[in-house]
C-alpha cells in the first residue's frame, strides 16, 4: 500500500471491491470524479446513478431505493451531503431508518483552497442529533476501506465521513481490526487519554511521543465509530488517566470533543480540553497553513494535554 | 364505467370522507380539506387500480404508493383501513400517543404505508427511487404517488420531476392534487406554480389532465398511464378542497383545522346522505 492515500479514494475502491459480492447501488449529485464514487461506475455502470446538482433529491431517492430492499450508498460533499440534505437524510433516511449509506467526502478544513462554503466542520453535529444514525470518521485508508465494509453489513443508515487530502497509511499492519462501535486504545498511558478520530489519529500518536519524552504518559484511542460511541473505552480512560483531551477535524461544537464530554461528565467528571475548529468558519488555503491557522496540531493537542494535566492536579 | 362499479366506488369514497371526519373530529387536529380532495383518487388506487394484499403488506411486487402530501394521511388511513390492512376502528385513535396512527405517514409502524412522508417534496423523489429500483430490479411493479398543488412550490418535486424524465421511470404515475388552496391562502395568489401541465410536459412527462372526482375520468387517466412508455405519466387532478362537506368546500380555513362537535355531526350526516 501506498504511504499515503486519501480516504475518498479508499472509499471509491472499497465500492468497487465490495461491489462484486454484495448487491447495493451507487448515487452521487455530479461529484463521482471528486468522491471517487466513478471507480465503482466504471465497474458497475448499470448500479451507478447520477442524480445531478440537486442532494435533497438524491437523498429522498436513496430512501426511496432502500424501501425496496436494496442497501444504497449516496456520495456527495460532506457540505452537501449532511448540510444542503440534512432535512432528507434526516425524514427520508433517519426516521424510517433506511439501508442507506451516505459516502460523504471532502470533510473539513483540508478541503484546502476551496474555502469556507465547502469545508465542512459541522457534519458530525448534523448526523448525531439524528436518532439511529451510525456516523464512521476513519483515519486512514486501511480504516476507511474496513468502514465501508461495516456499513454493507450493518443494517441501518450510516454516515462515513471522508477526507479529500492524502493522509499517512497507518493501520497497514496485519493485528488491525475493525469493530463497529468500538474504539481502539492505541498506545499505553496512565497520566492523560488522547481521545482522536479521523486525520487526527496521527498526530495524536505524533503528540503522545512529544509528551513521553517529557515524561508524560499519553493514552491515544482512536474513535472511528462517532455513534454509537464507545462508553466504555472512554469511561476507563477517565478513572485511569484522569485526564483528557480529544482531537478533531471538525468544530469542537458537537462533534467528537462533545460526545467525550457528554460521556466524561456523566459517568467520571474529569477534565476534558477539546482540540478542534474553535467557532468559526473555514478559508482558503494550502492544508498545512490551515492546520496551523485552525490549531490542528501536534503541538495544540500537546499544549491541551499539559492543561489537562494541570486542571487535573488542581 | 358500469353503474354497479361507480357505486360501488362511490360507497367507498364516502366511506373514506367519514373515516377522515372520524379521525380529524376525534384527533381535533389534523388536514380535512386536502383529504377530501383525494378521496376520489385514493379510493380507485386501492380499490381497482393498485396490486396490493392488506394480508401481507410488505410483499415485495406490490405497486407501491407515497403519499408525498402526507399530511392529508387521515385519507390514506381510511383507505387502508377500508381495504383491510388494519381495523377501522383505530382511526378514531388518529394521532393520539397510544396509536399507531402518526400525524403523518409512518412506514414502520402502519401497516400498508409503503414510506413515510410529511415534509413537503419528499415523498415524491421517494416515489422515484422505488421506480428506479424496479427498472434495476427488473420487476413490473408500478409506484403511484399524489403530490399537492401547494407542494410543488417545492423546489425539490421538480429535482424529482427532472429525475423521473432523465430515466425513463414509465412505472411511475404522479397525481398532482389541484385544489387550489393553501394554509395561506389560494395557491395561486401566495406563490404561483402554473401552468401544471406545461411545466411537466416541458419536464418531460406524459400529461393528462382531468377532475378528480370523476372515477370515469380517474379510470380512463390510468389506463392511459400504463399504456405510455418512455417516459413518467403525470395526471393533473383538478378538485375541490373540503369536497363533500358543503362548509368546507374551497374554503382555506379547513385546510388544517377540526371541525367541533357540531361541525362533525352535519359533515357526517352530509357524507351519509350520499350513500
Amino acid at each position: 500500500m501506498a504511504d499515503r492515500i486519501a480516504t475518498r479514494d479508499a472509499y471509491g475502491n472499497a465500492l468497487a471491491e465490495f461491489g462484486d459480492i454484495y448487491d447495493f447501488v451507487v448515487l452521487d449529485a455530479d461529484l463521482a470524479a471528486a468522491t471517487k464514487t466513478a471507480t465503482f461506475k466504471k465497474k458497475f455502470p448499470h448500479r451507478f446513478f447520477d442524480c445531478g446538482i440537486a442532494e435533497g433529491n438524491m437523498m429522498s431517492v436513496a430512501a426511496g431505493i432502500a424501501t425496496t430492499g436494496k442497501t444504497v450508498f449516496a456520495s456527495s460533499f460532506a457540505m452537501f451531503a449532511a448540510g444542503r440534505a440534512f432535512e432528507q437524510v434526516r425524514n427520508s433516511i433517519g426516521y424510517p431508518h433506511l439501508n442507506v449509506k451516505i459516502g460523504a467526502t471532502h470533510a473539513g478544513i483540508t478541503v484546502g483552497e476551496d474555502g469556507a462554503t465547502h469545508q465542512c466542520i459541522e457534519d458530525l453535529a448534523l448526523m448525531r442529533s439524528i436518532p439511529g444514525m451510525t456516523i464512521i470518521n476513519p483515519a486512514d485508508a486501511v480504516e476507511a476501506r474496513a468502514a465501508v465494509l461495516a456499513a454493507i453489513q450493518h443494517n441501518g443508515p450510516v454516515y462515513l465521513r471522508f477526507g479529500r487530502m492524502a493522509v499517512p497509511v497507518i493501520f497497514d499492519h496485519a493485528d488491525y481490526h475493525f469493530e463497529l462501535g468500538k474504539g481502539a486504545q492505541l498506545t499505553e498511558g496512565t497520566d492523560v487519554t488522547i481521545v482522536a478520530t479521523g486525520i487526527m489519529v496521527e498526530m495524536a500518536l505524533e503528540a503522545a511521543k512529544v509528551l513521553a519524552n517529557e515524561g508524560i504518559s499519553a493514552r491515544v484511542i482512536n474513535i472511528h465509530t462517532i455513534k454509537p460511541i464507545d462508553k466504555e473505552i472512554l469511561i476507563t480512560a477517565a478513572k485511569e488517566t484522569g485526564a483528557m483531551v480529544t482531537a478533531e477535524e471538525h468544530s469542537i461544537l458537537g462533534g467528537l470533543g462533545s460526545v467525550v464530554s457528554e460521556v466524561v461528565c456523566e459517568n467520571c467528571p474529569v477534565p476534558v480540553l477539546r482540540v478542534g475548529v474553535e467557532d468559526k468558519f473555514g478559508h482558503s488555503g494550502k492544508v498545512p497553513p490551515l492546520l496551523e491557522m485552525y490549531g490542528l496540531t501536534v503541538s495544540n493537542i500537546v499544549s491541551k494535554a499539559k492543561c489537562a494535566l494541570k486542571l487535573k492536579k488542581a | 364505467m358500469e353503474q354497479v362499479k361507480l357505486n360501488r366506488l362511490n360507497q367507498i369514497a364516502a366511506q373514506i370522507r367519514l373515516g377522515i371526519i372520524e379521525g380529524v373530529h376525534a384527533a381535533k387536529s389534523g388536514h380535512p380539506g386536502g383529504s377530501l380532495s383525494i378521496a376520489e383518487i385514493i379510493t380507485y388506487l386501492y380499490f381497482e387500480e393498485m396490486n396490493v394484499d392488506p394480508k401481507n403488506p410488505r410483499w415485495e411486487d406490490r405497486d407501491r404508493f407515497v403519499l408525498s402530501k402526507g399530511h392529508t394521511a387521515p385519507a390514506l388511513y381510511a383507505a387502508l383501513a377500508e381495504k383491510g390492512f388494519f381495523s377501522r376502528d383505530e382511526l378514531k385513535k388518529l394521532r393520539q400517543v397510544d396509536s399507531f396512527l402518526q400525524g403523518h405517514p409512518d412506514m414502520n409502524g402502519i401497516p400498508g404505508v409503503d414510506m413515510s412522508t410529511g415534509s413537503l417534496g419528499l415523498g415524491f423523489s421517494a416515489a422515484c427511487g422505488m421506480a428506479l429500483a424496479a427498472k434495476v430490479s427488473e420487476k413490473d411493479y408500478r409506484v403511484y404517488t399524489i403530490i399537492g398543488d401547494g407542494e410543488s412550490q417545492e423546489g425539490q418535486i421538480w429535482e424529482a420531476a427532472m429525475f423521473a424524465a432523465h430515466y425513463k421511470l414509465d412505472n411511475l404515475c404522479a397525481i398532482f392534487d389541484w385544489n387550489g388552496l393553501q394554509i395561506d391562502g389560494p395557491v395561486a395568489e401566495i406563490m404561483n406554480p402554473t401552468p401544471y401541465d406545461k411545466k411537466l410536459e416541458a419536464f418531460g412527462f406524459h400529461v393528462i389532465s382531468i377532475d378528480g372526482h370523476d372515477f370515469d375520468q380517474i379510470a380512463v387517466a390510468f389506463e392511459e398511464a400504463k399504456s405510455i412508455k418512455g417516459k413518467p405519466v403525470a395526471i393533473i387532478a383538478k378538485t375541490i378542497k373540503g369536497k363533500g362537506v358543503s362548509f368546507m368546500e374551497n374554503q382555506v380555513g379547513w385546510h388544517g383545522s377540526a371541525p367541533n362537535d357540531e361541525q362533525y355531526e352535519i359533515a357526517v350526516a352530509e357524507i351519509k346522505a350520499t350513500m
